[in-house]
């Protein structure tokens, strides 16, 4: 076991190293600093001192990948790949690109509350309500409950999150006035802000799970360990809970568990749409503000979220089937 | 004679109906193939949903044919050389001229003669807020008041005339057309139709030509005098832009997945068939793409590209060549970061395969290993590359508004739903509510999205046997009638 997770973890830091250096390749090397002075210090009227002194505060004035000029192992440190690397791997991430945005770890760190507050309960529910709506389809298979369910299914699967999200507040928040339309308050207020958000992405996300929750069980009530289940006696229940459920665990933890460095990322449209202070709205305005930095950093924790969640998943296979042995 | 101009995605809209061409043929001659297409038109959702994809491609093909108009000599030289409009048309703009030059001053509500928003206008001497007759929307009417509702029933009662004839003559040459290729009389051919023999659905495909005949016809009958869906902010009729938005919708998603293919299928094979360090390689490669969040890689990708194009000003002439260099090129950004996926199935898929048989004999035989991947384990894995293909064709045109609300979708001046819903963002915040918009985009779009599904469906599970299964089924229909 142990020696798995070294193993995966070194895989990972690999991993880690790719990301890094396909994130720099495409963020210094199709556009050079230069480039990216001029488009943050805007127009074209930049005067060259202007555009060095842009890079000096942003140590961005050495060579890219390799200086020549420097002695012995210096040749490779003295640059920027290296510096912004190591300090990646550090995670220290320095300031933004952009003259108003401040200290991207400090920003990180007050937001990926706000983002865990709004995709932790989201999660859960999701597993939760996309778990029940399949088994209710797989309880009632072949009847007209389940053809209408697998019908809405389909028909809310094509149906774009942002109509959800632009109807569902105009609905609740406008009409109704059951929730406020976007903002975000501290402590236990947050509540009545993030439960529009949660619900509504919770709703569009649900036609997509719950029918391939729906493929998964049937596959397994397929399989001969039901019918033997059946044979003794068993009430359909409990042959569905008892045991349909607990096999059909691994692909659906897969399936959920891929979507779990968004949870820590945050739903980048939710957030921004209702207005909650989180990485995802973070990153949007990044995106806006056109700070490579920013984006940059976020990338990388995104790849380092996924990492590490992969690892969480296949401890997780052995722990609801005995018969995954990690080797 | 206007200048032809080949935009990008025409040209690769254009080679791709010349593939799918070449594919029929292919089609046609293999009967094992030509017995799975049979079976994806045996299935009556994905029969429907064909033909509205049908119709949604003859609009983009409509609107890939681009020109730009000669303009009049100029009064003082008329040997001058030629001069062309700075603005790119397509043929569906000349289709639709009335709607592009009946633009207004600025929001009105659908089929309405008056504007949204009301303006000071001096009335028998006296300034008062009135809202504003349009300019094109129901001009022809004297005394709207009165005339309005009437000439509405009027103009849609003979547009519904009209779709009505138009169905019938398409039914009646439909049945003809069965009655000659099965040599059977045209009444008995309609009965079996009728009575639902035979595996092909045809009924359901007719009730579908029905709905969209009696839809398309109104349409267009009200669609002249009126702007059918209101105008937006700027005037512009919603009904057009819905119609040029449903371009960009097809060209994303079949560029964009199409744009995967190459690296996927190659990468694929040759990882899952030499195993050992090219697989190890590849996998690298394509577990660090797939470690970084989609959104994430293609916002970094398309920041790059935006500062490519301000780079090269010289690659367009005109600002519809800026937008649409920068739609292909978001198609090949969506290309290069979304092959993760199909590669691993492929891999998975050339892994087994390698070990069969009839792969050991082509080898003992001395095939080379190009010769074997290319000839003995891409056909076998080709139905794979088709499902995902058709299954990502709708989840893309899905993805596009996303991405155009995070700002890195497609450029603000071309039509798409993206922009469409990003626009009704804040005319949902308005008080009363401009809500049209908003409407049309969800309405093309879900039209759209849902066929595509259903088709995709359709053809995973005709090409895929295991999915088969799970399929929520009604009983059939003969089963139906005795219960």
């Amino acid at each position: 076991m142990l020696n798995f997770i070294i193993r995966r973890v070194v895989y990972g830091i690999l991993i880690l190293l790719g990301v890094n250096l396909l994130t720099f390749m495409l963020f210094f090397t199709v556009n050079t600093p230069d480039d990216m002075a001029r488009l943050n210090l805007g127009g074209k009227r930049v005067t060259q001192e202007a555009i060095e002194k842009w890079k000096t505060e942003r140590g961005y004035d050495k060579p890219l990948y390799f200086d020549a000029r420097a002695e012995g192992g210096a040749k490779l440190t003295q640059t920027i790949f290296w510096e912004r690397s190591v300090s990646l791997f550090a995670l220290r991430f320095g300031r933004a690109d952009s003259e108003s945005a401040g200290d991207i770890g400090h920003e990180v760190a007050s937001r990926m509350w706000v983002s865990l507050q709004m995709a932790l309960p989201l999660f859960v529910l999701q597993v939760i309500a996309s778990t029940a709506f399949a088994l209710l389809l797989v309880m009632f298979r072949n009847s007209r409950l389940d053809f209408w369910g697998v019908v809405s299914c389909v028909l809310m699967l094509s149906i774009s999150s942002l109509f959800y999200i632009i109807v569902g507040q105009y609905l609740f928040s406008r009409v109704l006035k059951l929730a406020p339309i976007s903002g975000y308050a501290p402590g236990l207020d947050a509540v009545k802000f993030l439960i529009l958000p949660i619900a509504l992405s919770l709703i569009a996300r649900l036609g997509g799970e719950a029918r391939l929750y729906r493929a998964m069980f049937l596959e397994e009530v397929g399989k001969d360990y039901v019918r033997t289940a059946r044979a003794k006696g068993l009430a359909e229940s409990a042959v569905l809970y008892g045991h349909v459920l607990r096999n059909a665990l691994i692909p659906i933890i897969t399936s959920a568990g891929s979507y779990l460095p968004y949870v820590f990322l945050g739903s980048l449209v939710f957030e921004s749409f209702f207005g909650l202070p989180g990485l995802g709205a973070y990153v949007i305005e990044a995106i806006g503000k056109q700070d490579f930095a920013i984006v940059r950093t976020m990338v990388f924790l995104g790849s380092l979220l996924y990492i590490v969640t992969y690892v969480l998943i296949d401890v997780a296979y052995t722990w609801v089937d005995p018969r995954v042995r990690l080797s | 004679m206007p200048k032809f101009v080949l935009l990008w995605t025409d040209a690769a809209i254009w080679l791709l109906v010349a593939a799918l061409a070449v594919y029929a043929v292919m089609v046609v001659r293999r009967p094992q193939l030509a017995a799975n297409w049979r079976k994806v038109f045996h299935d009556a959702p994905a029969l429907c949903s064909s033909l509205i994809l049908l119709l949604c491609l003859g609009v983009t093909l409509l609107d890939s044919v681009h020109y730009r108009p000669l303009l009049p000599p100029a009064a003082g030289a008329p040997d001058a050389a030629p001069a062309y409009d700075t603005r790119t048309k397509s043929v569906l703009d000349a289709v639709l001229r009335d709607l592009v030059l009946s633009r207004e001053a600025t929001y009105s509500r659908p089929l309405s003669y008056v504007g949204f928003t009301k303006e000071s206008l001096t009335i028998d001497g006296e300034v008062r807020r009135v809202a504003p007759r349009l300019v094109f929307g129901g001009a022809h009417l004297k005394n709207p008041e009165a005339e309005w509702a009437g000439d509405i029933a009027r103009r849609a009662a003979t547009g519904l005339a009209a779709g009505a004839v138009l169905a019938v003559l398409l039914t009646v040459a439909w049945v003809a057309l069965i009655a000659r290729s099965r040599r059977r009389a045209l009444r008995a051919t309609w009965k079996a139709i009728r009575e639902r023999e035979g595996a092909v659905p045809w009924l359901a495909a007719l009730a579908t030509t029905w709905v969209l005949c009696l839809i398309v016809g109104p349409a267009t009958a009200l669609s002249g005098p009126y702007h059918l869906l209101g105008t937006d902010l700027t005037g512009n009729d919603v009904l057009y832009q819905s119609l040029k938005s449903i371009r960009t919708a097809f060209v994303i998603g079949t560029l964009a997945t199409v744009a995967t293919l190459p690296l996927a299928v190659v990468l694929g094979l040759l990882a899952g068939y030499f195993k050992g360090w090219v697989d190890e390689a590849i996998q690298y490669l394509y577990t660090v793409l797939s470690s970084v969040p989609n959104v994430l890689l293609i916002a970094a990708c398309v920041l790059m590209v935006q500062v490519f194009l301000d780079k090269n000003p010289d690659l367009f002439e005109t600002g519809a060549e800026r937008a649409d260099l920068k739609l292909f090129l978001l198609c090949a950004v969506l290309g290069l970061t979304g092959w993760a996926g199909l590669c691993r199935l492929l891999r998975g898929e050339t892994l087994k395969l390698r070990e069969l048989e009839y792969v050991q004999a082509a080898s003992a035989f001395g095939v080379g290993h190009g010769r074997i991947m290319l000839r003995h384990i891409f056909p076998n894995v080709a139905h794979l590359m088709l499902i995902v293909t058709v299954l990502e064709f709708s989840s893309l045109i899905l993805y596009e508004a996303v991405l155009s609300y995070v700002g890195v979708g497609v450029d603000p001046s071309m039509n798409s739903f993206g922009g469409m819903i990003n626009l009704a963002r804040n005319e949902m915040s308005r008080d009363p509510v401009v809500w049209w918009s908003f409407a049309a985009a969800f309405g093309f779009m879900v039209t759209v999205v849902l066929a595509a599904n259903l088709f995709a469906d359709g053809v995973r599970d005709a090409f895929d046997p295991r999915a088969r299964v799970f399929r929520a089924r009604r009983r059939p229909f003969a089963l139906r009638k005795d219960a």
